[in-house]
């Protein structure tokens, strides 16, 4: 399993850099890999952030329709927090495994 | 007497009203199945219609054939559960008491939760295969369509049946090679996936089909809306693809009964232990097939694969004893892939599609993630096991677990 230091603490994280073990995560974390990924970190991702990782923790499925019951903001603004592929860039930053979608 | 409640005559549904009904002692319980239709179809047959290989009558019978002698069918329409009373209220006001209850109400679509999906086009240039006359409307327009370019969406997961509109896509590009206008059709397949499939052995295998059949693959893509005057598809993030014809496989959602008693997630699949499929709010409440929200396909196989599961532990909860069975996620399907072939895929929660052999090592005789002549007609063969053996609850010559037997993991 590979690892990789962010902010003075090392993590464990799969081979596409997504973590293993969520509970290693803090704010300060989360930080540093969003400037990895080019984005400044908000009040706002962090709220949808607590958001996923609490539906991560509680074993539920994410997904981009799921964001539109969070309470804490819609679809579009979800993908101009995390521009690209949200979902995908937004578990990685809150430090829980890439979405899976079941067939 | 106590009182078994089924809720739904769909595959789940019927192939467990005639399990309970064996298994419960008639002098001590009443079956009893609600279902508000008269008609089961086929649903696997929906993708046959828009390219006039099947019409309605060849996938359609009366649910009644289908119901065992001393169960009471009730032709009506459910309104809601209430749970604190173990009882269901149907919409003409009627109620019905429960001792234990499986909820069969499977998915529906919801086109209406995307903006411009519903609207001006609908059923003229934007059609869906997943309902009878989304799919018998399109076979009417592919009649005379001179070409353009054709898109295939699939809005978000989770949807019925994942592969069938990769099966559309292969069966799109033989239905219009036939026709002499291939070369006029530009087909694009529009996924929220990453790739072709989920699961990267397949999602490999069935990208490079796409490949050699050419078609467009456009991947991340979650719908957001449908520009009807510019006919083109958007995602959230504005990203663009234009259509002159769109079959979309909208949205689904659970059944309204399931939010409406309290029972579902937030789209309206019952929530539900994904092992003993037992509702994990209430003890005596089951779910099978696509109404939970388990993270199993939405296909008829599991409903098939989860029924002798679900039997087993009502019996163990009828009985005050801890829950024997497990479902451990089995699914199997055939995908079309045109041309007189098709492909065998099975696997579980834990184990991806495989390549290999199925269901025996050696001999097979069904290829698995492989195309072959033997799995197309595998598939149309299918369609009787379906009525004469499946709806009834009797057993196939297959496992209910996944089995690694002729698999290969290289």
């Amino acid at each position: 399993m590979a690892q990789k230091t962010y902010a003075g603490i090392t993590v464990d994280v799969n081979e596409e850099g997504y973590f293993t073990n969520p509970s290693q995560w803090t704010r300060e974390i989360a930080v540093e890999i969003a400037k990895e990924e080019g984005i400044v970190l908000t009040n706002q991702h962090f709220a949808i952030m607590e958001f996923l990782r609490n539906k991560h923790i509680k074993g539920e499925a994410l997904s981009i329709r799921s964001i539109n019951h969070s309470g804490v903001i819609d679809v579009k603004t979800f993908y101009q927090l995390f521009p690209g592929a949200p979902l995908k860039k937004a578990t990685k930053i809150a430090g829980i495994p890439k979405p899976a979608s079941c067939i | 007497m106590k009182n078994l409640l089924i809720l739904g005559a769909g595959t789940g549904g019927t192939i467990m009203v005639n399990k309970m009904r064996k298994r419960l002692p008639s002098g001590e319980w009443n079956v009893t199945i609600i279902e508000k239709e008269k008609d089961h179809f086929y649903q696997p047959g929906f993708l046959f219609i828009p390219f006039g290989y099947y019409d309605r009558n060849d996938i359609v019978k009366p649910n009644q054939k289908f119901f065992p002698k001393g169960v009471e069918v009730v032709n009506n329409e459910v309104d809601r559960i209430i749970t604190e009373e173990n009882k269901v209220i149907l919409k003409n006001g009627e109620s019905f008491q429960y001792d234990v209850l499986i909820i069969a109400t499977g998915a529906r679509l919801s086109p209406e939760d995307t903006p411009g999906l519903k609207a001006e086009l609908w059923h003229k240039s934007i059609f869906d295969f997943y309902t009878i006359e989304g799919a018998e409307t399109l076979a009417e327009f592919f009649k005379t369509w001179e070409g353009g370019n054709l898109v295939i969406d699939v809005a978000d997961n989770p949807i019925k049946c994942p592969v069938a509109p990769l099966e559309f896509a292969f069966y799109a590009d033989d239905f219009f090679t036939k026709r002499g206008i291939r070369n006029k059709v530009n087909i694009t397949y529009v996924t929220p996936m990453s790739g072709a499939f989920t699961r990267p052995k397949a999602s490999r295998m069935f990208g490079s089909l796409l490949q050699n059949k050419n078609i467009n693959l456009v991947t991340d893509f979650f719908l957001g809306e449908v520009d009807n005057g510019n006919k083109k598809i958007l995602d959230f993030g504005g990203r663009e693809v234009p259509f002159d014809c769109l079959v979309t496989v909208p949205l689904h959602s659970g059944d309204p009964v399931v939010s409406k008693s309290g029972l579902g997630d937030e789209f309206g699949f019952v929530k539900a232990d994904k092992n003993t499929l037992q509702s994990i709010l209430y003890k005596n409440i089951f779910v099978i097939g696509d109404a939970s929200n388990c993270p199993a396909s939405k296909a008829g196989s599991v409903a098939h694969f989860q029924a002798d599961t679900l039997e087993e532990n009502i019996i163990d909860y009828i009985e005050n004893k801890p829950m024997s069975a497990s479902f451990d996620g089995h699914s199997n399907c055939f995908i079309e892939t045109g041309f007189g072939k098709g492909i065998l895929i099975d696997f579980n929660y834990e184990t991806e599609p495989l390549p290999g052999l199925y269901p025996l090592p050696v001999v097979g005789p069904l290829t698995l993630l492989k195309e072959s002549r033997l799995n197309h007609f595998g598939k149309l063969m299918f369609k009787w096991i379906y009525w004469n053996i499946l709806l009834p609850g009797r057993k196939l010559p297959v496992t209910n677990y996944m089995s690694m037997k002729g698999k290969r993991t290289d």
